[in-house]
């Protein structure tokens, strides 16, 4: 009785906290059926901005590069942070290793425009030609730090005699890496590919800044675009990308949905093991 | 490691699959040899789309079309270099700007055809005498826009009616430094231009009074909130009036007559342009009163060009938002490109404004 | 020590490129003055003009706040879902609203917020009247609390889900009741993870601007606000550079401390 009364509060709480995060999406997408232009008044129920979007080649040819975009550069953000990680969780000095961390965080305090301008001359100075591998140079860099952050603390929860064991056992490093380290911190990689995705997706001033040659993703064309107001054909493609990701997230979590209980069971008797 | 290596290949999948997509959609629209490509950089939804399609059918060239947000933050990537564009569509004062950075191509009349087209009241003006270096695309006023639900036509006629007490907490300004100072100075009967340190720093005096009466300090948005009666009066663009009294039937837009800001977005070709053809080109048929006429139904701002404005749809040639009288015109005054130190006052003032 | 050198290295290689040459750049840039002069008067004026720093109590301020009323949600957020069923669906479904480009979601709050929309017009049927809910520093601060919120959970629930069940199960036995073990055992362990969720959001609510326009009206002025405008208004990068070094600075120190008592502690 006890238990189902706390799991009701629980549920109540999520349920609470889940509808706030969605608020604002639902609202984009119940307007985007709107016949009127804004995002006030309903007028009467339309397809025509999904329409739209059909007949605008410029705008799909956008967003499909702004998701390359996404997936490529976050894919390897996140093996450089990792690799960045595990190289400052080995380094013993704790100056040298905060000194390491405070630059790690420049780009994440630095406001976007400081970061786009600062970027802009160093690809001009270093004759890289402006267009999509600038901002894929740019989008990995800015997503490096969050990645290290997300993953450095599951390396420090690491209980270190893991490696000692391995090692006394006669692994050599990459055997170490790959069967010992990795599994733990593979949570905190999946955490920071999709920090740096997000970034990604969400960047405007640094890609404003080192895009050229007729590359643009779908924020700097949003944000342009405001100037005349959102239109809701904006609002048409955002339920389409959110129902897309959506199907993304249900598909990954259902191939995937075996392997974490298999996960849990070798780490259970790796901790066995080391007990 | 099992499940890092099914994301790998999964992440490594989709970017090989929305890879080729992008290849295909890229295939049949833009990019190629330079020579046959006009790179063009615009304000967001500044233009027709058909307008490019028929453009790129007629002159066998390709556009690539990239968008910006701000005068400034164009300037600074054109300033830059790296990307060669050969049509930029900055405003005035960026405009005398960029001819005094030596960051534009003079533009050669004789390659022009329907220069005629133009209303010679918006050819020669101080930021480009002779039109040297730009073409007039879109142009517009700085006003007042009120509710008429809240507020009476009769309450607001002069800059000074905002200071009115009744407007507590009532007015949406446009965040801009030049604007705000330059209504405040139009308020005292000065230029909008003044650069007087104590003209300026009376100003900013009088402005501190406006404090109670400012509700909030946008930009863009403030379309959308007095679109849905956010608030009784905002000070801001014709064309941004434009786009508010399509989606609210009681707003109205007044120009005050004591004086106003009037702003150019005119038609550039900057220096690092490498298809200075197609640029002429683009301008050639911008200039065709047709294609002119329907963009300015498009994009629903003022046209320079007197010949597509006959041809515009009656209501909209006469709709004095857009085209206000010959006598309006001649109290409004175009922005000047301030020295670097005088811009920094005007900012500082204003930030300060904000602050209080 | 050699393979560990091999993948330090691309990371370093980064350091190098995209940040510590683009702090040089930024530090000498501070020192350009308006007239392009080589002195130091953008950090005299930044120390001198009351503006700058009431701006930069305003910044710290609001940061702060919008960082504990992240973690104020975030933190129970987290712990339950890792009590649910599908915790890791659940996880990603807290991330997906984030793909959403942020302006649109500015946008929405718009509508959301306004005299007319579903906030007021639920007061106004529960019989509390409208109220003026755009332009408060309160929708602000929630508006930008919203925004910041799933990378708060994040970090939190990736603590809360290594936990080491068993420990909790001994707390248990030893008798200690559920706050207890929470606050004595639950809470310290998962401090690494809101450890990183605060510098994952307080450090860019100091440079906020956008929202600070969009929602706020510019009652508020952060840090972020006056360079964006020294950036692409003024542009006068000088000052702009100026507060970004100053902004670097802060953060660094800030780290250096934290790093400092973790190991006393330890």
């Amino acid at each position: 009785m006890n238990t189902k009364k706390r799991h009701y509060w629980r549920n109540l709480y999520l349920i609470v906290a889940f509808l706030i995060l969605y608020l604002p999406i639902f609202y984009l997408i119940f307007y985007s059926f709107n016949s009127s232009g804004g995002m006030n008044h309903f007028a009467h129920f339309t397809w025509a901005h999904y329409q739209e979007i059909w007949s605008d080649q410029r705008l799909i040819l956008i967003t499909v590069q702004t998701f390359f975009l996404a997936f490529l550069s976050s894919l390897l953000a996140t093996i450089i942070g990792t690799s960045g990680a595990l190289g400052i969780y080995s380094v013993r000095n704790p100056q040298v290793r905060t000194l390491i961390l405070g630059l790690n965080n420049i780009l994440l305090v630095s406001p976007d425009v400081i970061i786009g301008s600062s970027f802009l001359i160093f690809f001009t100075v270093l004759g890289i030609k402006l267009g999509f591998i600038s901002v894929l140079l740019s989008h990995i860099a800015f997503s490096i730090p969050i990645v290290v952050l997300m993953v450095l603390p599951k390396l420090q929860e690491m209980n270190s005699s893991f490696i000692n064991v391995a090692q006394d056992l006669g692994a050599n490093h990459w055997q170490i890496l790959k069967g010992v380290i990795l599994p733990i911190i593979t949570p905190g990689m999946i955490a920071g590919y999709f920090m740096a995705f997000t970034y990604s997706l969400d960047d405007f001033a640094v890609t404003f800044f080192v895009t050229g040659n007729g590359f643009e993703t779908l924020s700097v064309e949003i944000y342009s675009r405001a100037r005349q107001g959102i239109s809701l054909e904006i609002n048409a493609l955002s339920a389409l990308m959110f129902l897309f990701s959506l199907v993304l997230v249900m598909g990954y979590y259902f191939i995937s949905k075996d392997s974490p209980k298999g996960k849990r069971k070798d780490r259970k008797a790796q901790q066995n093991l080391i007990r | 490691m099992k499940k890092i290596n099914i994301m790998f290949f999964g992440i490594i999948l989709i970017c090989l699959t929305l890879f080729i997509i992008s290849f295909e959609l890229e295939k049949d629209s833009s990019s190629g040899e330079s020579d046959k490509t006009v790179n063009i950089f615009n304000w967001g939804d500044y233009i027709d789309p058909k307008l490019i399609t028929k453009f790129e059918k007629q002159t066998g060239y390709k556009v690539s079309y990239e968008t910006f947000d701000s005068n400034e933050a164009m300037y600074t990537k054109i300033k830059q270099g790296g990307t060669a564009y050969d049509i930029a569509i900055p405003s005035d004062y960026t405009i005398k700007k960029m001819i005094d950075n030596h960051l534009l191509l003079p533009i050669d009349h004789s390659k022009l055809k329907g220069l005629g087209n133009i209303d010679s009241k918006f050819l020669n003006l101080p930021f480009d005498p002779g039109n040297k270096y730009s073409l007039p695309y879109f142009w517009g006023t700085l006003g007042i826009i009120y509710n008429d639900k809240y507020v009476k036509a009769s309450e607001v006629k002069h800059w000074d009616d905002l200071w009115n007490p009744r407007f507590k907490n009532s007015i949406m300004l446009i965040d801009g430094a030049r604007e705000v100072m330059g209504l405040t100075l139009n308020s005292q009967g000065k230029s909008v231009n003044d650069t007087n340190v104590k003209d300026l720093q009376a100003a900013y005096e009088k402005l501190k009074k406006l404090s109670p009466n400012v509700k909030a300090i946008l930009a863009d948005e403030i379309k959308v909130y007095m679109a849905q009666d956010e608030a009784p009066l905002a000070v801001s663009y014709s064309g941004e009036a434009m786009e508010m009294m399509d989606n609210n039937k009681h707003l109205h837009y007044i120009i005050p007559e004591e004086g106003s800001n009037i702003w150019f977005d005119n038609m550039v070709i900057p220096r690092t342009a490498k298809n200075i053809k197609g640029a002429y080109a683009f301008l050639n048929f911008m200039l065709e009163p047709k294609n002119a006429a329907q963009n300015a139904e498009y994009v629903a701002y003022a046209t320079p060009n007197k010949a597509a404005k006959k041809m515009l749809p009656k209501s909209m040639q006469d709709d004095k938002v857009m085209y206000p009288t010959n006598k309006t015109i001649s109290h409004l005054e175009v922005y000047d490109a301030l020295s670097q130190k005088n811009l920094s006052k005007y900012n500082d003032l204003f930030l300060q404004f904000k602050m209080h | 020590m050699k393979a560990k050198g091999l993948y330090f290295s691309s990371y370093v290689l980064w350091l190098l490129l995209f940040v510590l040459a683009p702090v040089a750049l930024i530090l000498y840039q501070s020192f350009i003055s308006i007239n392009g002069n080589f002195t130091i008067t953008n950090y005299e004026n930044f120390f001198k003009i009351v503006a700058y720093l009431r701006m930069t109590f305003n910044s710290v301020f609001y940061a702060g706040l919008i960082t504990l009323i992240t973690l104020l949600i975030s933190y129970p957020t987290a712990y339950f879902l890792t009590r649910t069923k599908y915790k890791q669906l659940w996880l990603m479904l807290i991330i997906l609203p984030t793909w959403i480009n942020i302006l649109l979601k500015a946008y929405a709050f718009i509508g959301i917020f306004s005299q007319a929309g579903p906030v007021n017009n639920s007061l106004e049927w529960l019989g509390l009247g409208s109220h003026q809910l755009l332009f408060t520093n309160t929708s602000f601060m929630l508006v930008a609390a919203y925004i910041e919120l799933p990378f708060m959970i994040l970090p939190i629930f990736n603590a809360i889900d290594e936990l080491d069940e068993s420990l909790i199960n001994v707390s248990r036995d030893l008798g200690a009741n559920k706050f207890q073990t929470f606050w004595n055992v639950t809470f310290p362990l998962t401090l690494n993870g809101i450890k990183s969720g605060v510098q994952v959001v307080f450090i860019p609510s100091l440079s906020l601007f956008m929202l600070t326009r969009l929602i706020g009206g510019n009652k508020v002025i952060t840090l972020g606000t006056a360079i964006e405008e020294n950036f692409l208004v003024t542009q006068d990068w000088g000052m702009g550079s100026t507060i970004g070094v100053i902004l670097i600075a802060a953060m660094i120190l800030i780290m250096f401390l934290t790093g400092e008592k973790k190991r006393r502690g330890r």
